[in-house]
Formats: structure tokens, sequence, C-alpha cells
């Protein structure tokens, strides 16, 4: 899919705005020239250096591991109050309209398209999944949404609020919350 | 509480980068301006200051607000930071509101900055997305504009909301900056354009949103003995309201409409709200702001409005929340052109031009958004719009509006979690 999908038919094909990303290569300097006039030192370029930044992080989903552990057993897992019935498809062990603690449910597989998109961008770690589909999904009888990716359809011209989807699971878990996606339904 | 004033503002302009001065550089170059603006302001008549800056990964400087405070030479002073997102500035100026009002300082310097071109534009967006939850949110696709793209298109679904009405926003923005030598981008656009623009997450097209910028703002507030001392022209902070939602969209309620003094629950029989077309957060700091200010109708008795427009979209949501109009009211509120200036020429056909100007000064779209100064960037275009020093400050006087005696300042965070709201009015 073009990454102009979407935009008003007959565009101009010429771009005198066009320009060339910017990348963030660089090149290492070894002589930094310096005036014998310390004065004009005020107008000097600003000397701009570039350096990795990057870490190993242990993350854990806590009190949301369940959650994981049944997309990896292909489960849709949500958590129902005990107190006041309200039921979380993204779950949360504690309401927030009672306070009570949360029991696990499971979710039906089946449910609508609340609100969705289109991202022809995105960020560092998804730009290369681009374009995806992301939906906010509603089920039967669950008083929240859960966020999900959408696939087998075409562009955003293909995905209507209130279209039936269904689950589907990663056979290989990687324990994270696109181990459950969801594709147009039947 | 004890009345509070601002008695002066400061703006670094806000660009694409910065790489000529750090962080605490371009604070003091808005400290400096504001102090300039007032120049009776002695040190020791400054009993300390609150900082904002979103983002310690943009900073990659853990406590740079007490670097920030130590290079403008308010130490050993009380500061803190103050963080919240997008709405960082706006808590921060309500932060410098709270030590006057309790009494605690009798002057207190609000600064602000963000330096967001540290890391390429994908990388920032990946930095801004780590504010939404890291367990379900961020994994699925973390992108902000990707957040508020679903957000209108559930707006569009309800209300039949259209992307010429969004990109009403984009052309009125971009072309009130064109007068505003601090903003970012001063474009002349037209719908097309912006409907032309590249798509980045469906409907939002480039034009629909709002740049990275390296910037900074200061908002110097005071008491009421201390700003007459100042200045025979400070502005009054008479009303602050600050709303929250939850983190993520997909646990907001279906509820019922939360009401303004002018609504009545028959205009939203089968609205369920917020859902996640409407920012509950928004709705509720306007009207504890409206409350405490005493508004009750707020287009007749609030003269414009600076209101965070990281997106087209969420504008239009916003003249929503802020009672403007009716939910559902806001594509035909720009349509008809009540936001826009009544003294420039957009090129639109508008039927009822300037009745309420919203982001006179081009707003995030046009001037930038560097996110820990945005707030008190829009509280020192309100505060100059409300003194009638548009001119000296911005070196024109197109945009300085006939009648300006009362503002309504707005900052906003992640997909509608914190809002402020402030009103701004003449107080001399």
């Amino acid at each position: 899919m073009a990454k102009n999908d979407g935009k008003a038919k007959n565009a101009p094909r010429r771009n005198p705005a066009a320009k060339l990303e910017e990348v963030m290569t660089g090149t290492t300097v070894f002589n930094v020239p310096f005036p014998k006039d310390l004065s004009v030192l005020k107008t000097m370029s600003p000397i701009v250096v570039k350096y990795p930044y990057y870490v190993e992080y242990i993350h854990s989903y806590g009190q949301d591991s369940p959650f994981f552990a049944g997309l990896a057993n292909r489960k849709l897992l949500g958590t129902r109050c005990a107190k006041c019935d309200y039921t979380y498809a993204t779950p949360r062990l504690h309401c927030t309209h009672c306070g009570g603690e949360t029991d696990w449910v499971e979710l039906p597989q089946e449910g609508r398209v609340h609100t969705f998109t289109t991202c022809y961008y995105g960020s560092e770690e998804f730009l290369e999944e681009t374009p995806f589909h992301l939906v906010l999904v509603e089920f039967e009888g669950v008083d929240t949404l859960l966020l999900a990716r959408l696939i087998g359809v075409g562009g955003p011209e293909d995905i209507k609020i209130g279209m039936k989807i269904r689950a589907k699971f990663r056979r290989n878990s990687q324990l994270r919350p696109t181990d459950v996606y969801f594709v147009p339904a039947g | 509480m004890r009345p509070v004033y601002m008695v002066s503002g400061g703006v670094s302009k806000f660009e694409k980068a910065r790489p000529d001065a750090t962080f605490q550089k371009m604070v003091k170059e808005a400290f400096d301006y504001a102090l300039g603006d007032v120049p009776k302001i002695r040190p020791d008549m400054i009993d300390g200051s609150v900082g904002s800056y979103f983002s310690d990964h943009f900073t990659r400087q853990l406590m740079a607000g007490i670097m920030a405070t130590d290079y403008l030479g308010l130490c050993p002073k009380p500061n803190k930071r103050i963080e919240g997102g997008g709405a960082t500035g706006g808590l921060c100026f309500q932060g410098a509101w709270e030590a006057v009002a309790s009494g605690r300082m009798n002057c207190c310097v609000a600064f602000g900055f963000e330096t967001m071109s540290h890391v390429q534009t994908w990388k920032g967006n990946e930095f801004i997305a780590l504010a939404s939850d890291v367990n379900f949110d961020y994994p699925v696709g973390g992108f902000y504009s990707g957040y508020y793209a679903m957000m209108v298109n559930r707006h569009i679904h309800e209300f039949g909301t259209t992307v010429e009405q969004m990109a009403m926003v984009s052309v009125k923005n971009h072309m009130n900056a064109y007068n505003n030598p601090y903003a970012q981008k001063r474009k002349r656009l037209t719908i097309q354009d912006v409907r032309n623009a590249e798509m980045v997450a469906y409907p939002l097209t480039l034009l629909d949103i709002c740049v990275m910028s390296d910037g900074a703002a200061v908002c110097i507030l005071a008491d009421e003995e201390t700003a007459f001392k100042l200045t025979d022209r400070p502005v009054k902070i008479t009303g602050v309201g600050t709303g929250t939602d939850m983190m993520r969209m997909a646990d907001r309620p279906h509820g019922e409409v939360i009401l303004a003094p002018n609504e009545k629950k028959s205009d939203y029989k089968n609205l369920k709200y917020p859902g996640v077309h409407s920012f509950r957060a928004g709705r509720s700091a306007g009207l504890q702001a409206y409350r405490m200010a005493g508004i009750k109708d707020p287009i007749r008795e609030i003269d414009f409005v600076e209101l965070h427009d990281a997106y087209t979209s969420s504008e239009i949501q916003t003249y929503e929340d802020l009672a403007l109009c009716k939910y559902g009211g806001g594509g035909k509120f720009v349509e008809e052109g009540h936001p826009f200036m009544p003294q420039i020429e957009y090129g639109l056909k508008l039927k009822r031009k300037g009745t309420i100007p919203v982001n006179p000064s081009g707003g995030l779209i046009a001037c930038g958004h560097p996110v820990g100064a945005t707030g008190l960037m829009q509280a020192v275009f309100a505060f100059w719009q409300i003194q009638g020093t548009i001119k000296k400050h911005y070196g024109s006087p197109e945009l300085q509006l006939k009648k300006a005696n009362r503002g309504l300042i707005h900052s906003h965070a992640g997909t509608g979690t914190y809002v402020t709201v402030s009103i701004l009015e003449r107080g001399w």
C-alpha cells in the first residue's frame, strides 16, 4: 500500500517542499580550528557530538502478568470487579470505580471495531511495520475496550466502526500484547 | 487564598533545533526578556521558582530543573520541578499560582523548556509514546498521532465532523502565526494543502499535527502589592482548574455528560460520555475554572482562548469541552468562523467570523510544542494580548485583538489525561 493512500485525488506530483530525511550519521573530527582572538569565540558554531543510548531493561508485568500467560494459551483475559461487576477488557486488578479487587475472566474472542486508524508513520520501534492498523475493540457485556492491531484489510477505507472482528493468537508467544491481533470476522 | 497576578513573561523563539544553546541558556533568554519588561524588579523581590520540562529522555540530564535554577541565579531560593506530559507547562503555571495564592511567596517565577532536537523525529515519537501504558498500549504500536487519530475517527462517527473542518483549524492557526515572530511555522495554507499533505495516521495529515521544537518560556507571578509595584498593567488570574482522566483510552467510561452551566441533560440524550471522542479532563478543568472566575456563559464572557491544539482534531474537541459550543458542535463551530480572528484574511468564506478568537498566536500547530515550555508560552501570549502590548512584543499590531479583557489558557496532556484551564483578566 502506498504511503499517500487516503489523500485527495489529483494531488500535484511536483513537490517543491520535498527534502531528504535527516540522518543521524556524522563524521569523526580530529582537529578543531581555534582562533587566536578569544573574543570571537562567542560566534563559533556549536560542537555537537553523538553517542549511543541503549540499555537492557528488566520490565515486570507485575499483577497484569496473567493476561500475557493467557495470550500464550490462546485465551483473552479481562477482569471483573467482585464488588460492582464492572468488567474490564484491558485488565486491572483493582476497580477504578469502587476500589474493589477484580477477578480474572475470559473475554469473548469476537468483538467490534469501536474506533480505528491506519498509521503510515510511527515511533522508531514500529516504523518498519508501517502502515499498520490500530483498533479499539468493544466486546458484548464488557464495559471497557482493548487496543490491538487489525490485519487482513487493505487501507482505512476497508475498516468500519461497528464491523465484527475476531481475535487470533501468535503460535509462538512473544509475551507482548501483540500476541493477540484481530482479523475481520467471517 | 490571595489574589494572584501575572506581571511579566518571555519566550525564546521556538525552533526545530537550537544547537547553539543548552536548555539553561534558552530559559535564560526568556527570563531576561521577562525581567526587561518589568525594570523595577530586583533579584531580592523574587522568592522562588517552579520549573517544568516533560521528558528526562529528551533532556538526558536528570535534575535539569536545578541546573536552570542556578543558571538564572535563583539559588538558594525554593524550586521544584513539575511534570504532567503535554500539560506540564500549564501545571507549572498553576504551581506558581499556588505558591503566591497560599502566601508562601510574594513573587514566583515559572519557567519551562524542552530540547526535542536531540533525537531524530521518529525516536522522539517513541519517547513521547512512552507516555502511554507500557504494558498494554505502547507495545501495540505506540504513536500519539495514532491515538488522536482513533479519537477523532470516533468523533467523526458520533457527530459527523469532517476532515475539511479539521483542515480549517490548520489554515487558521498557520495564518495567525504569519504575524507572530516567535512561531516556528508561518504559512498561508488552503484546505486542499492540508488534505494533500502526507498522511501520518488516518485521517490526520502532516499539517493536522504540531511539530517538535526546542524552546523555553517564563512567566512571573506576584501578589497584588508586588504586582502593582512592578507594573501598572498586571493581569489577574481569576480562575484555575485541573482535570484528569484514565491513562488508557480503552478504560474511559461511557456514561453521562458532565454538564456546563449553559447545557441541559436533554441536549445529550443518546451520547455516551466521554468515551474516546471527548476529553472529560478538559471539561472538568474548564468547569472548575469557570466556577472560580464566576463565568456562566463562556462564549459571551471570554474574549479569546489559547488552547492546546497539538492536533487540529483536538482543537475541535476542546471547543466542546470548554463549552464554547455543545458536544458535537465543534466542527460547525470552526466551519462558521467563530474561532477565527476578525481582522485577518484567511482566503475562506466564513459566515460568523471572530465570535471568540481561538489561538490568535498560531497555537502549537504553528508556534511549535517544546512540551515543558508550551503551556507557559500560551500564558505569555495571552498576557500580552490582555495588556494590549502585542505590537511591542511581536513587532507588529496585526494580532492584537480590540477587546481582550479576559482570556482562557488551556494545556493538555496525553489523550486528555491531564488538562489545565486558567482564566486571565485585565487586572488594572
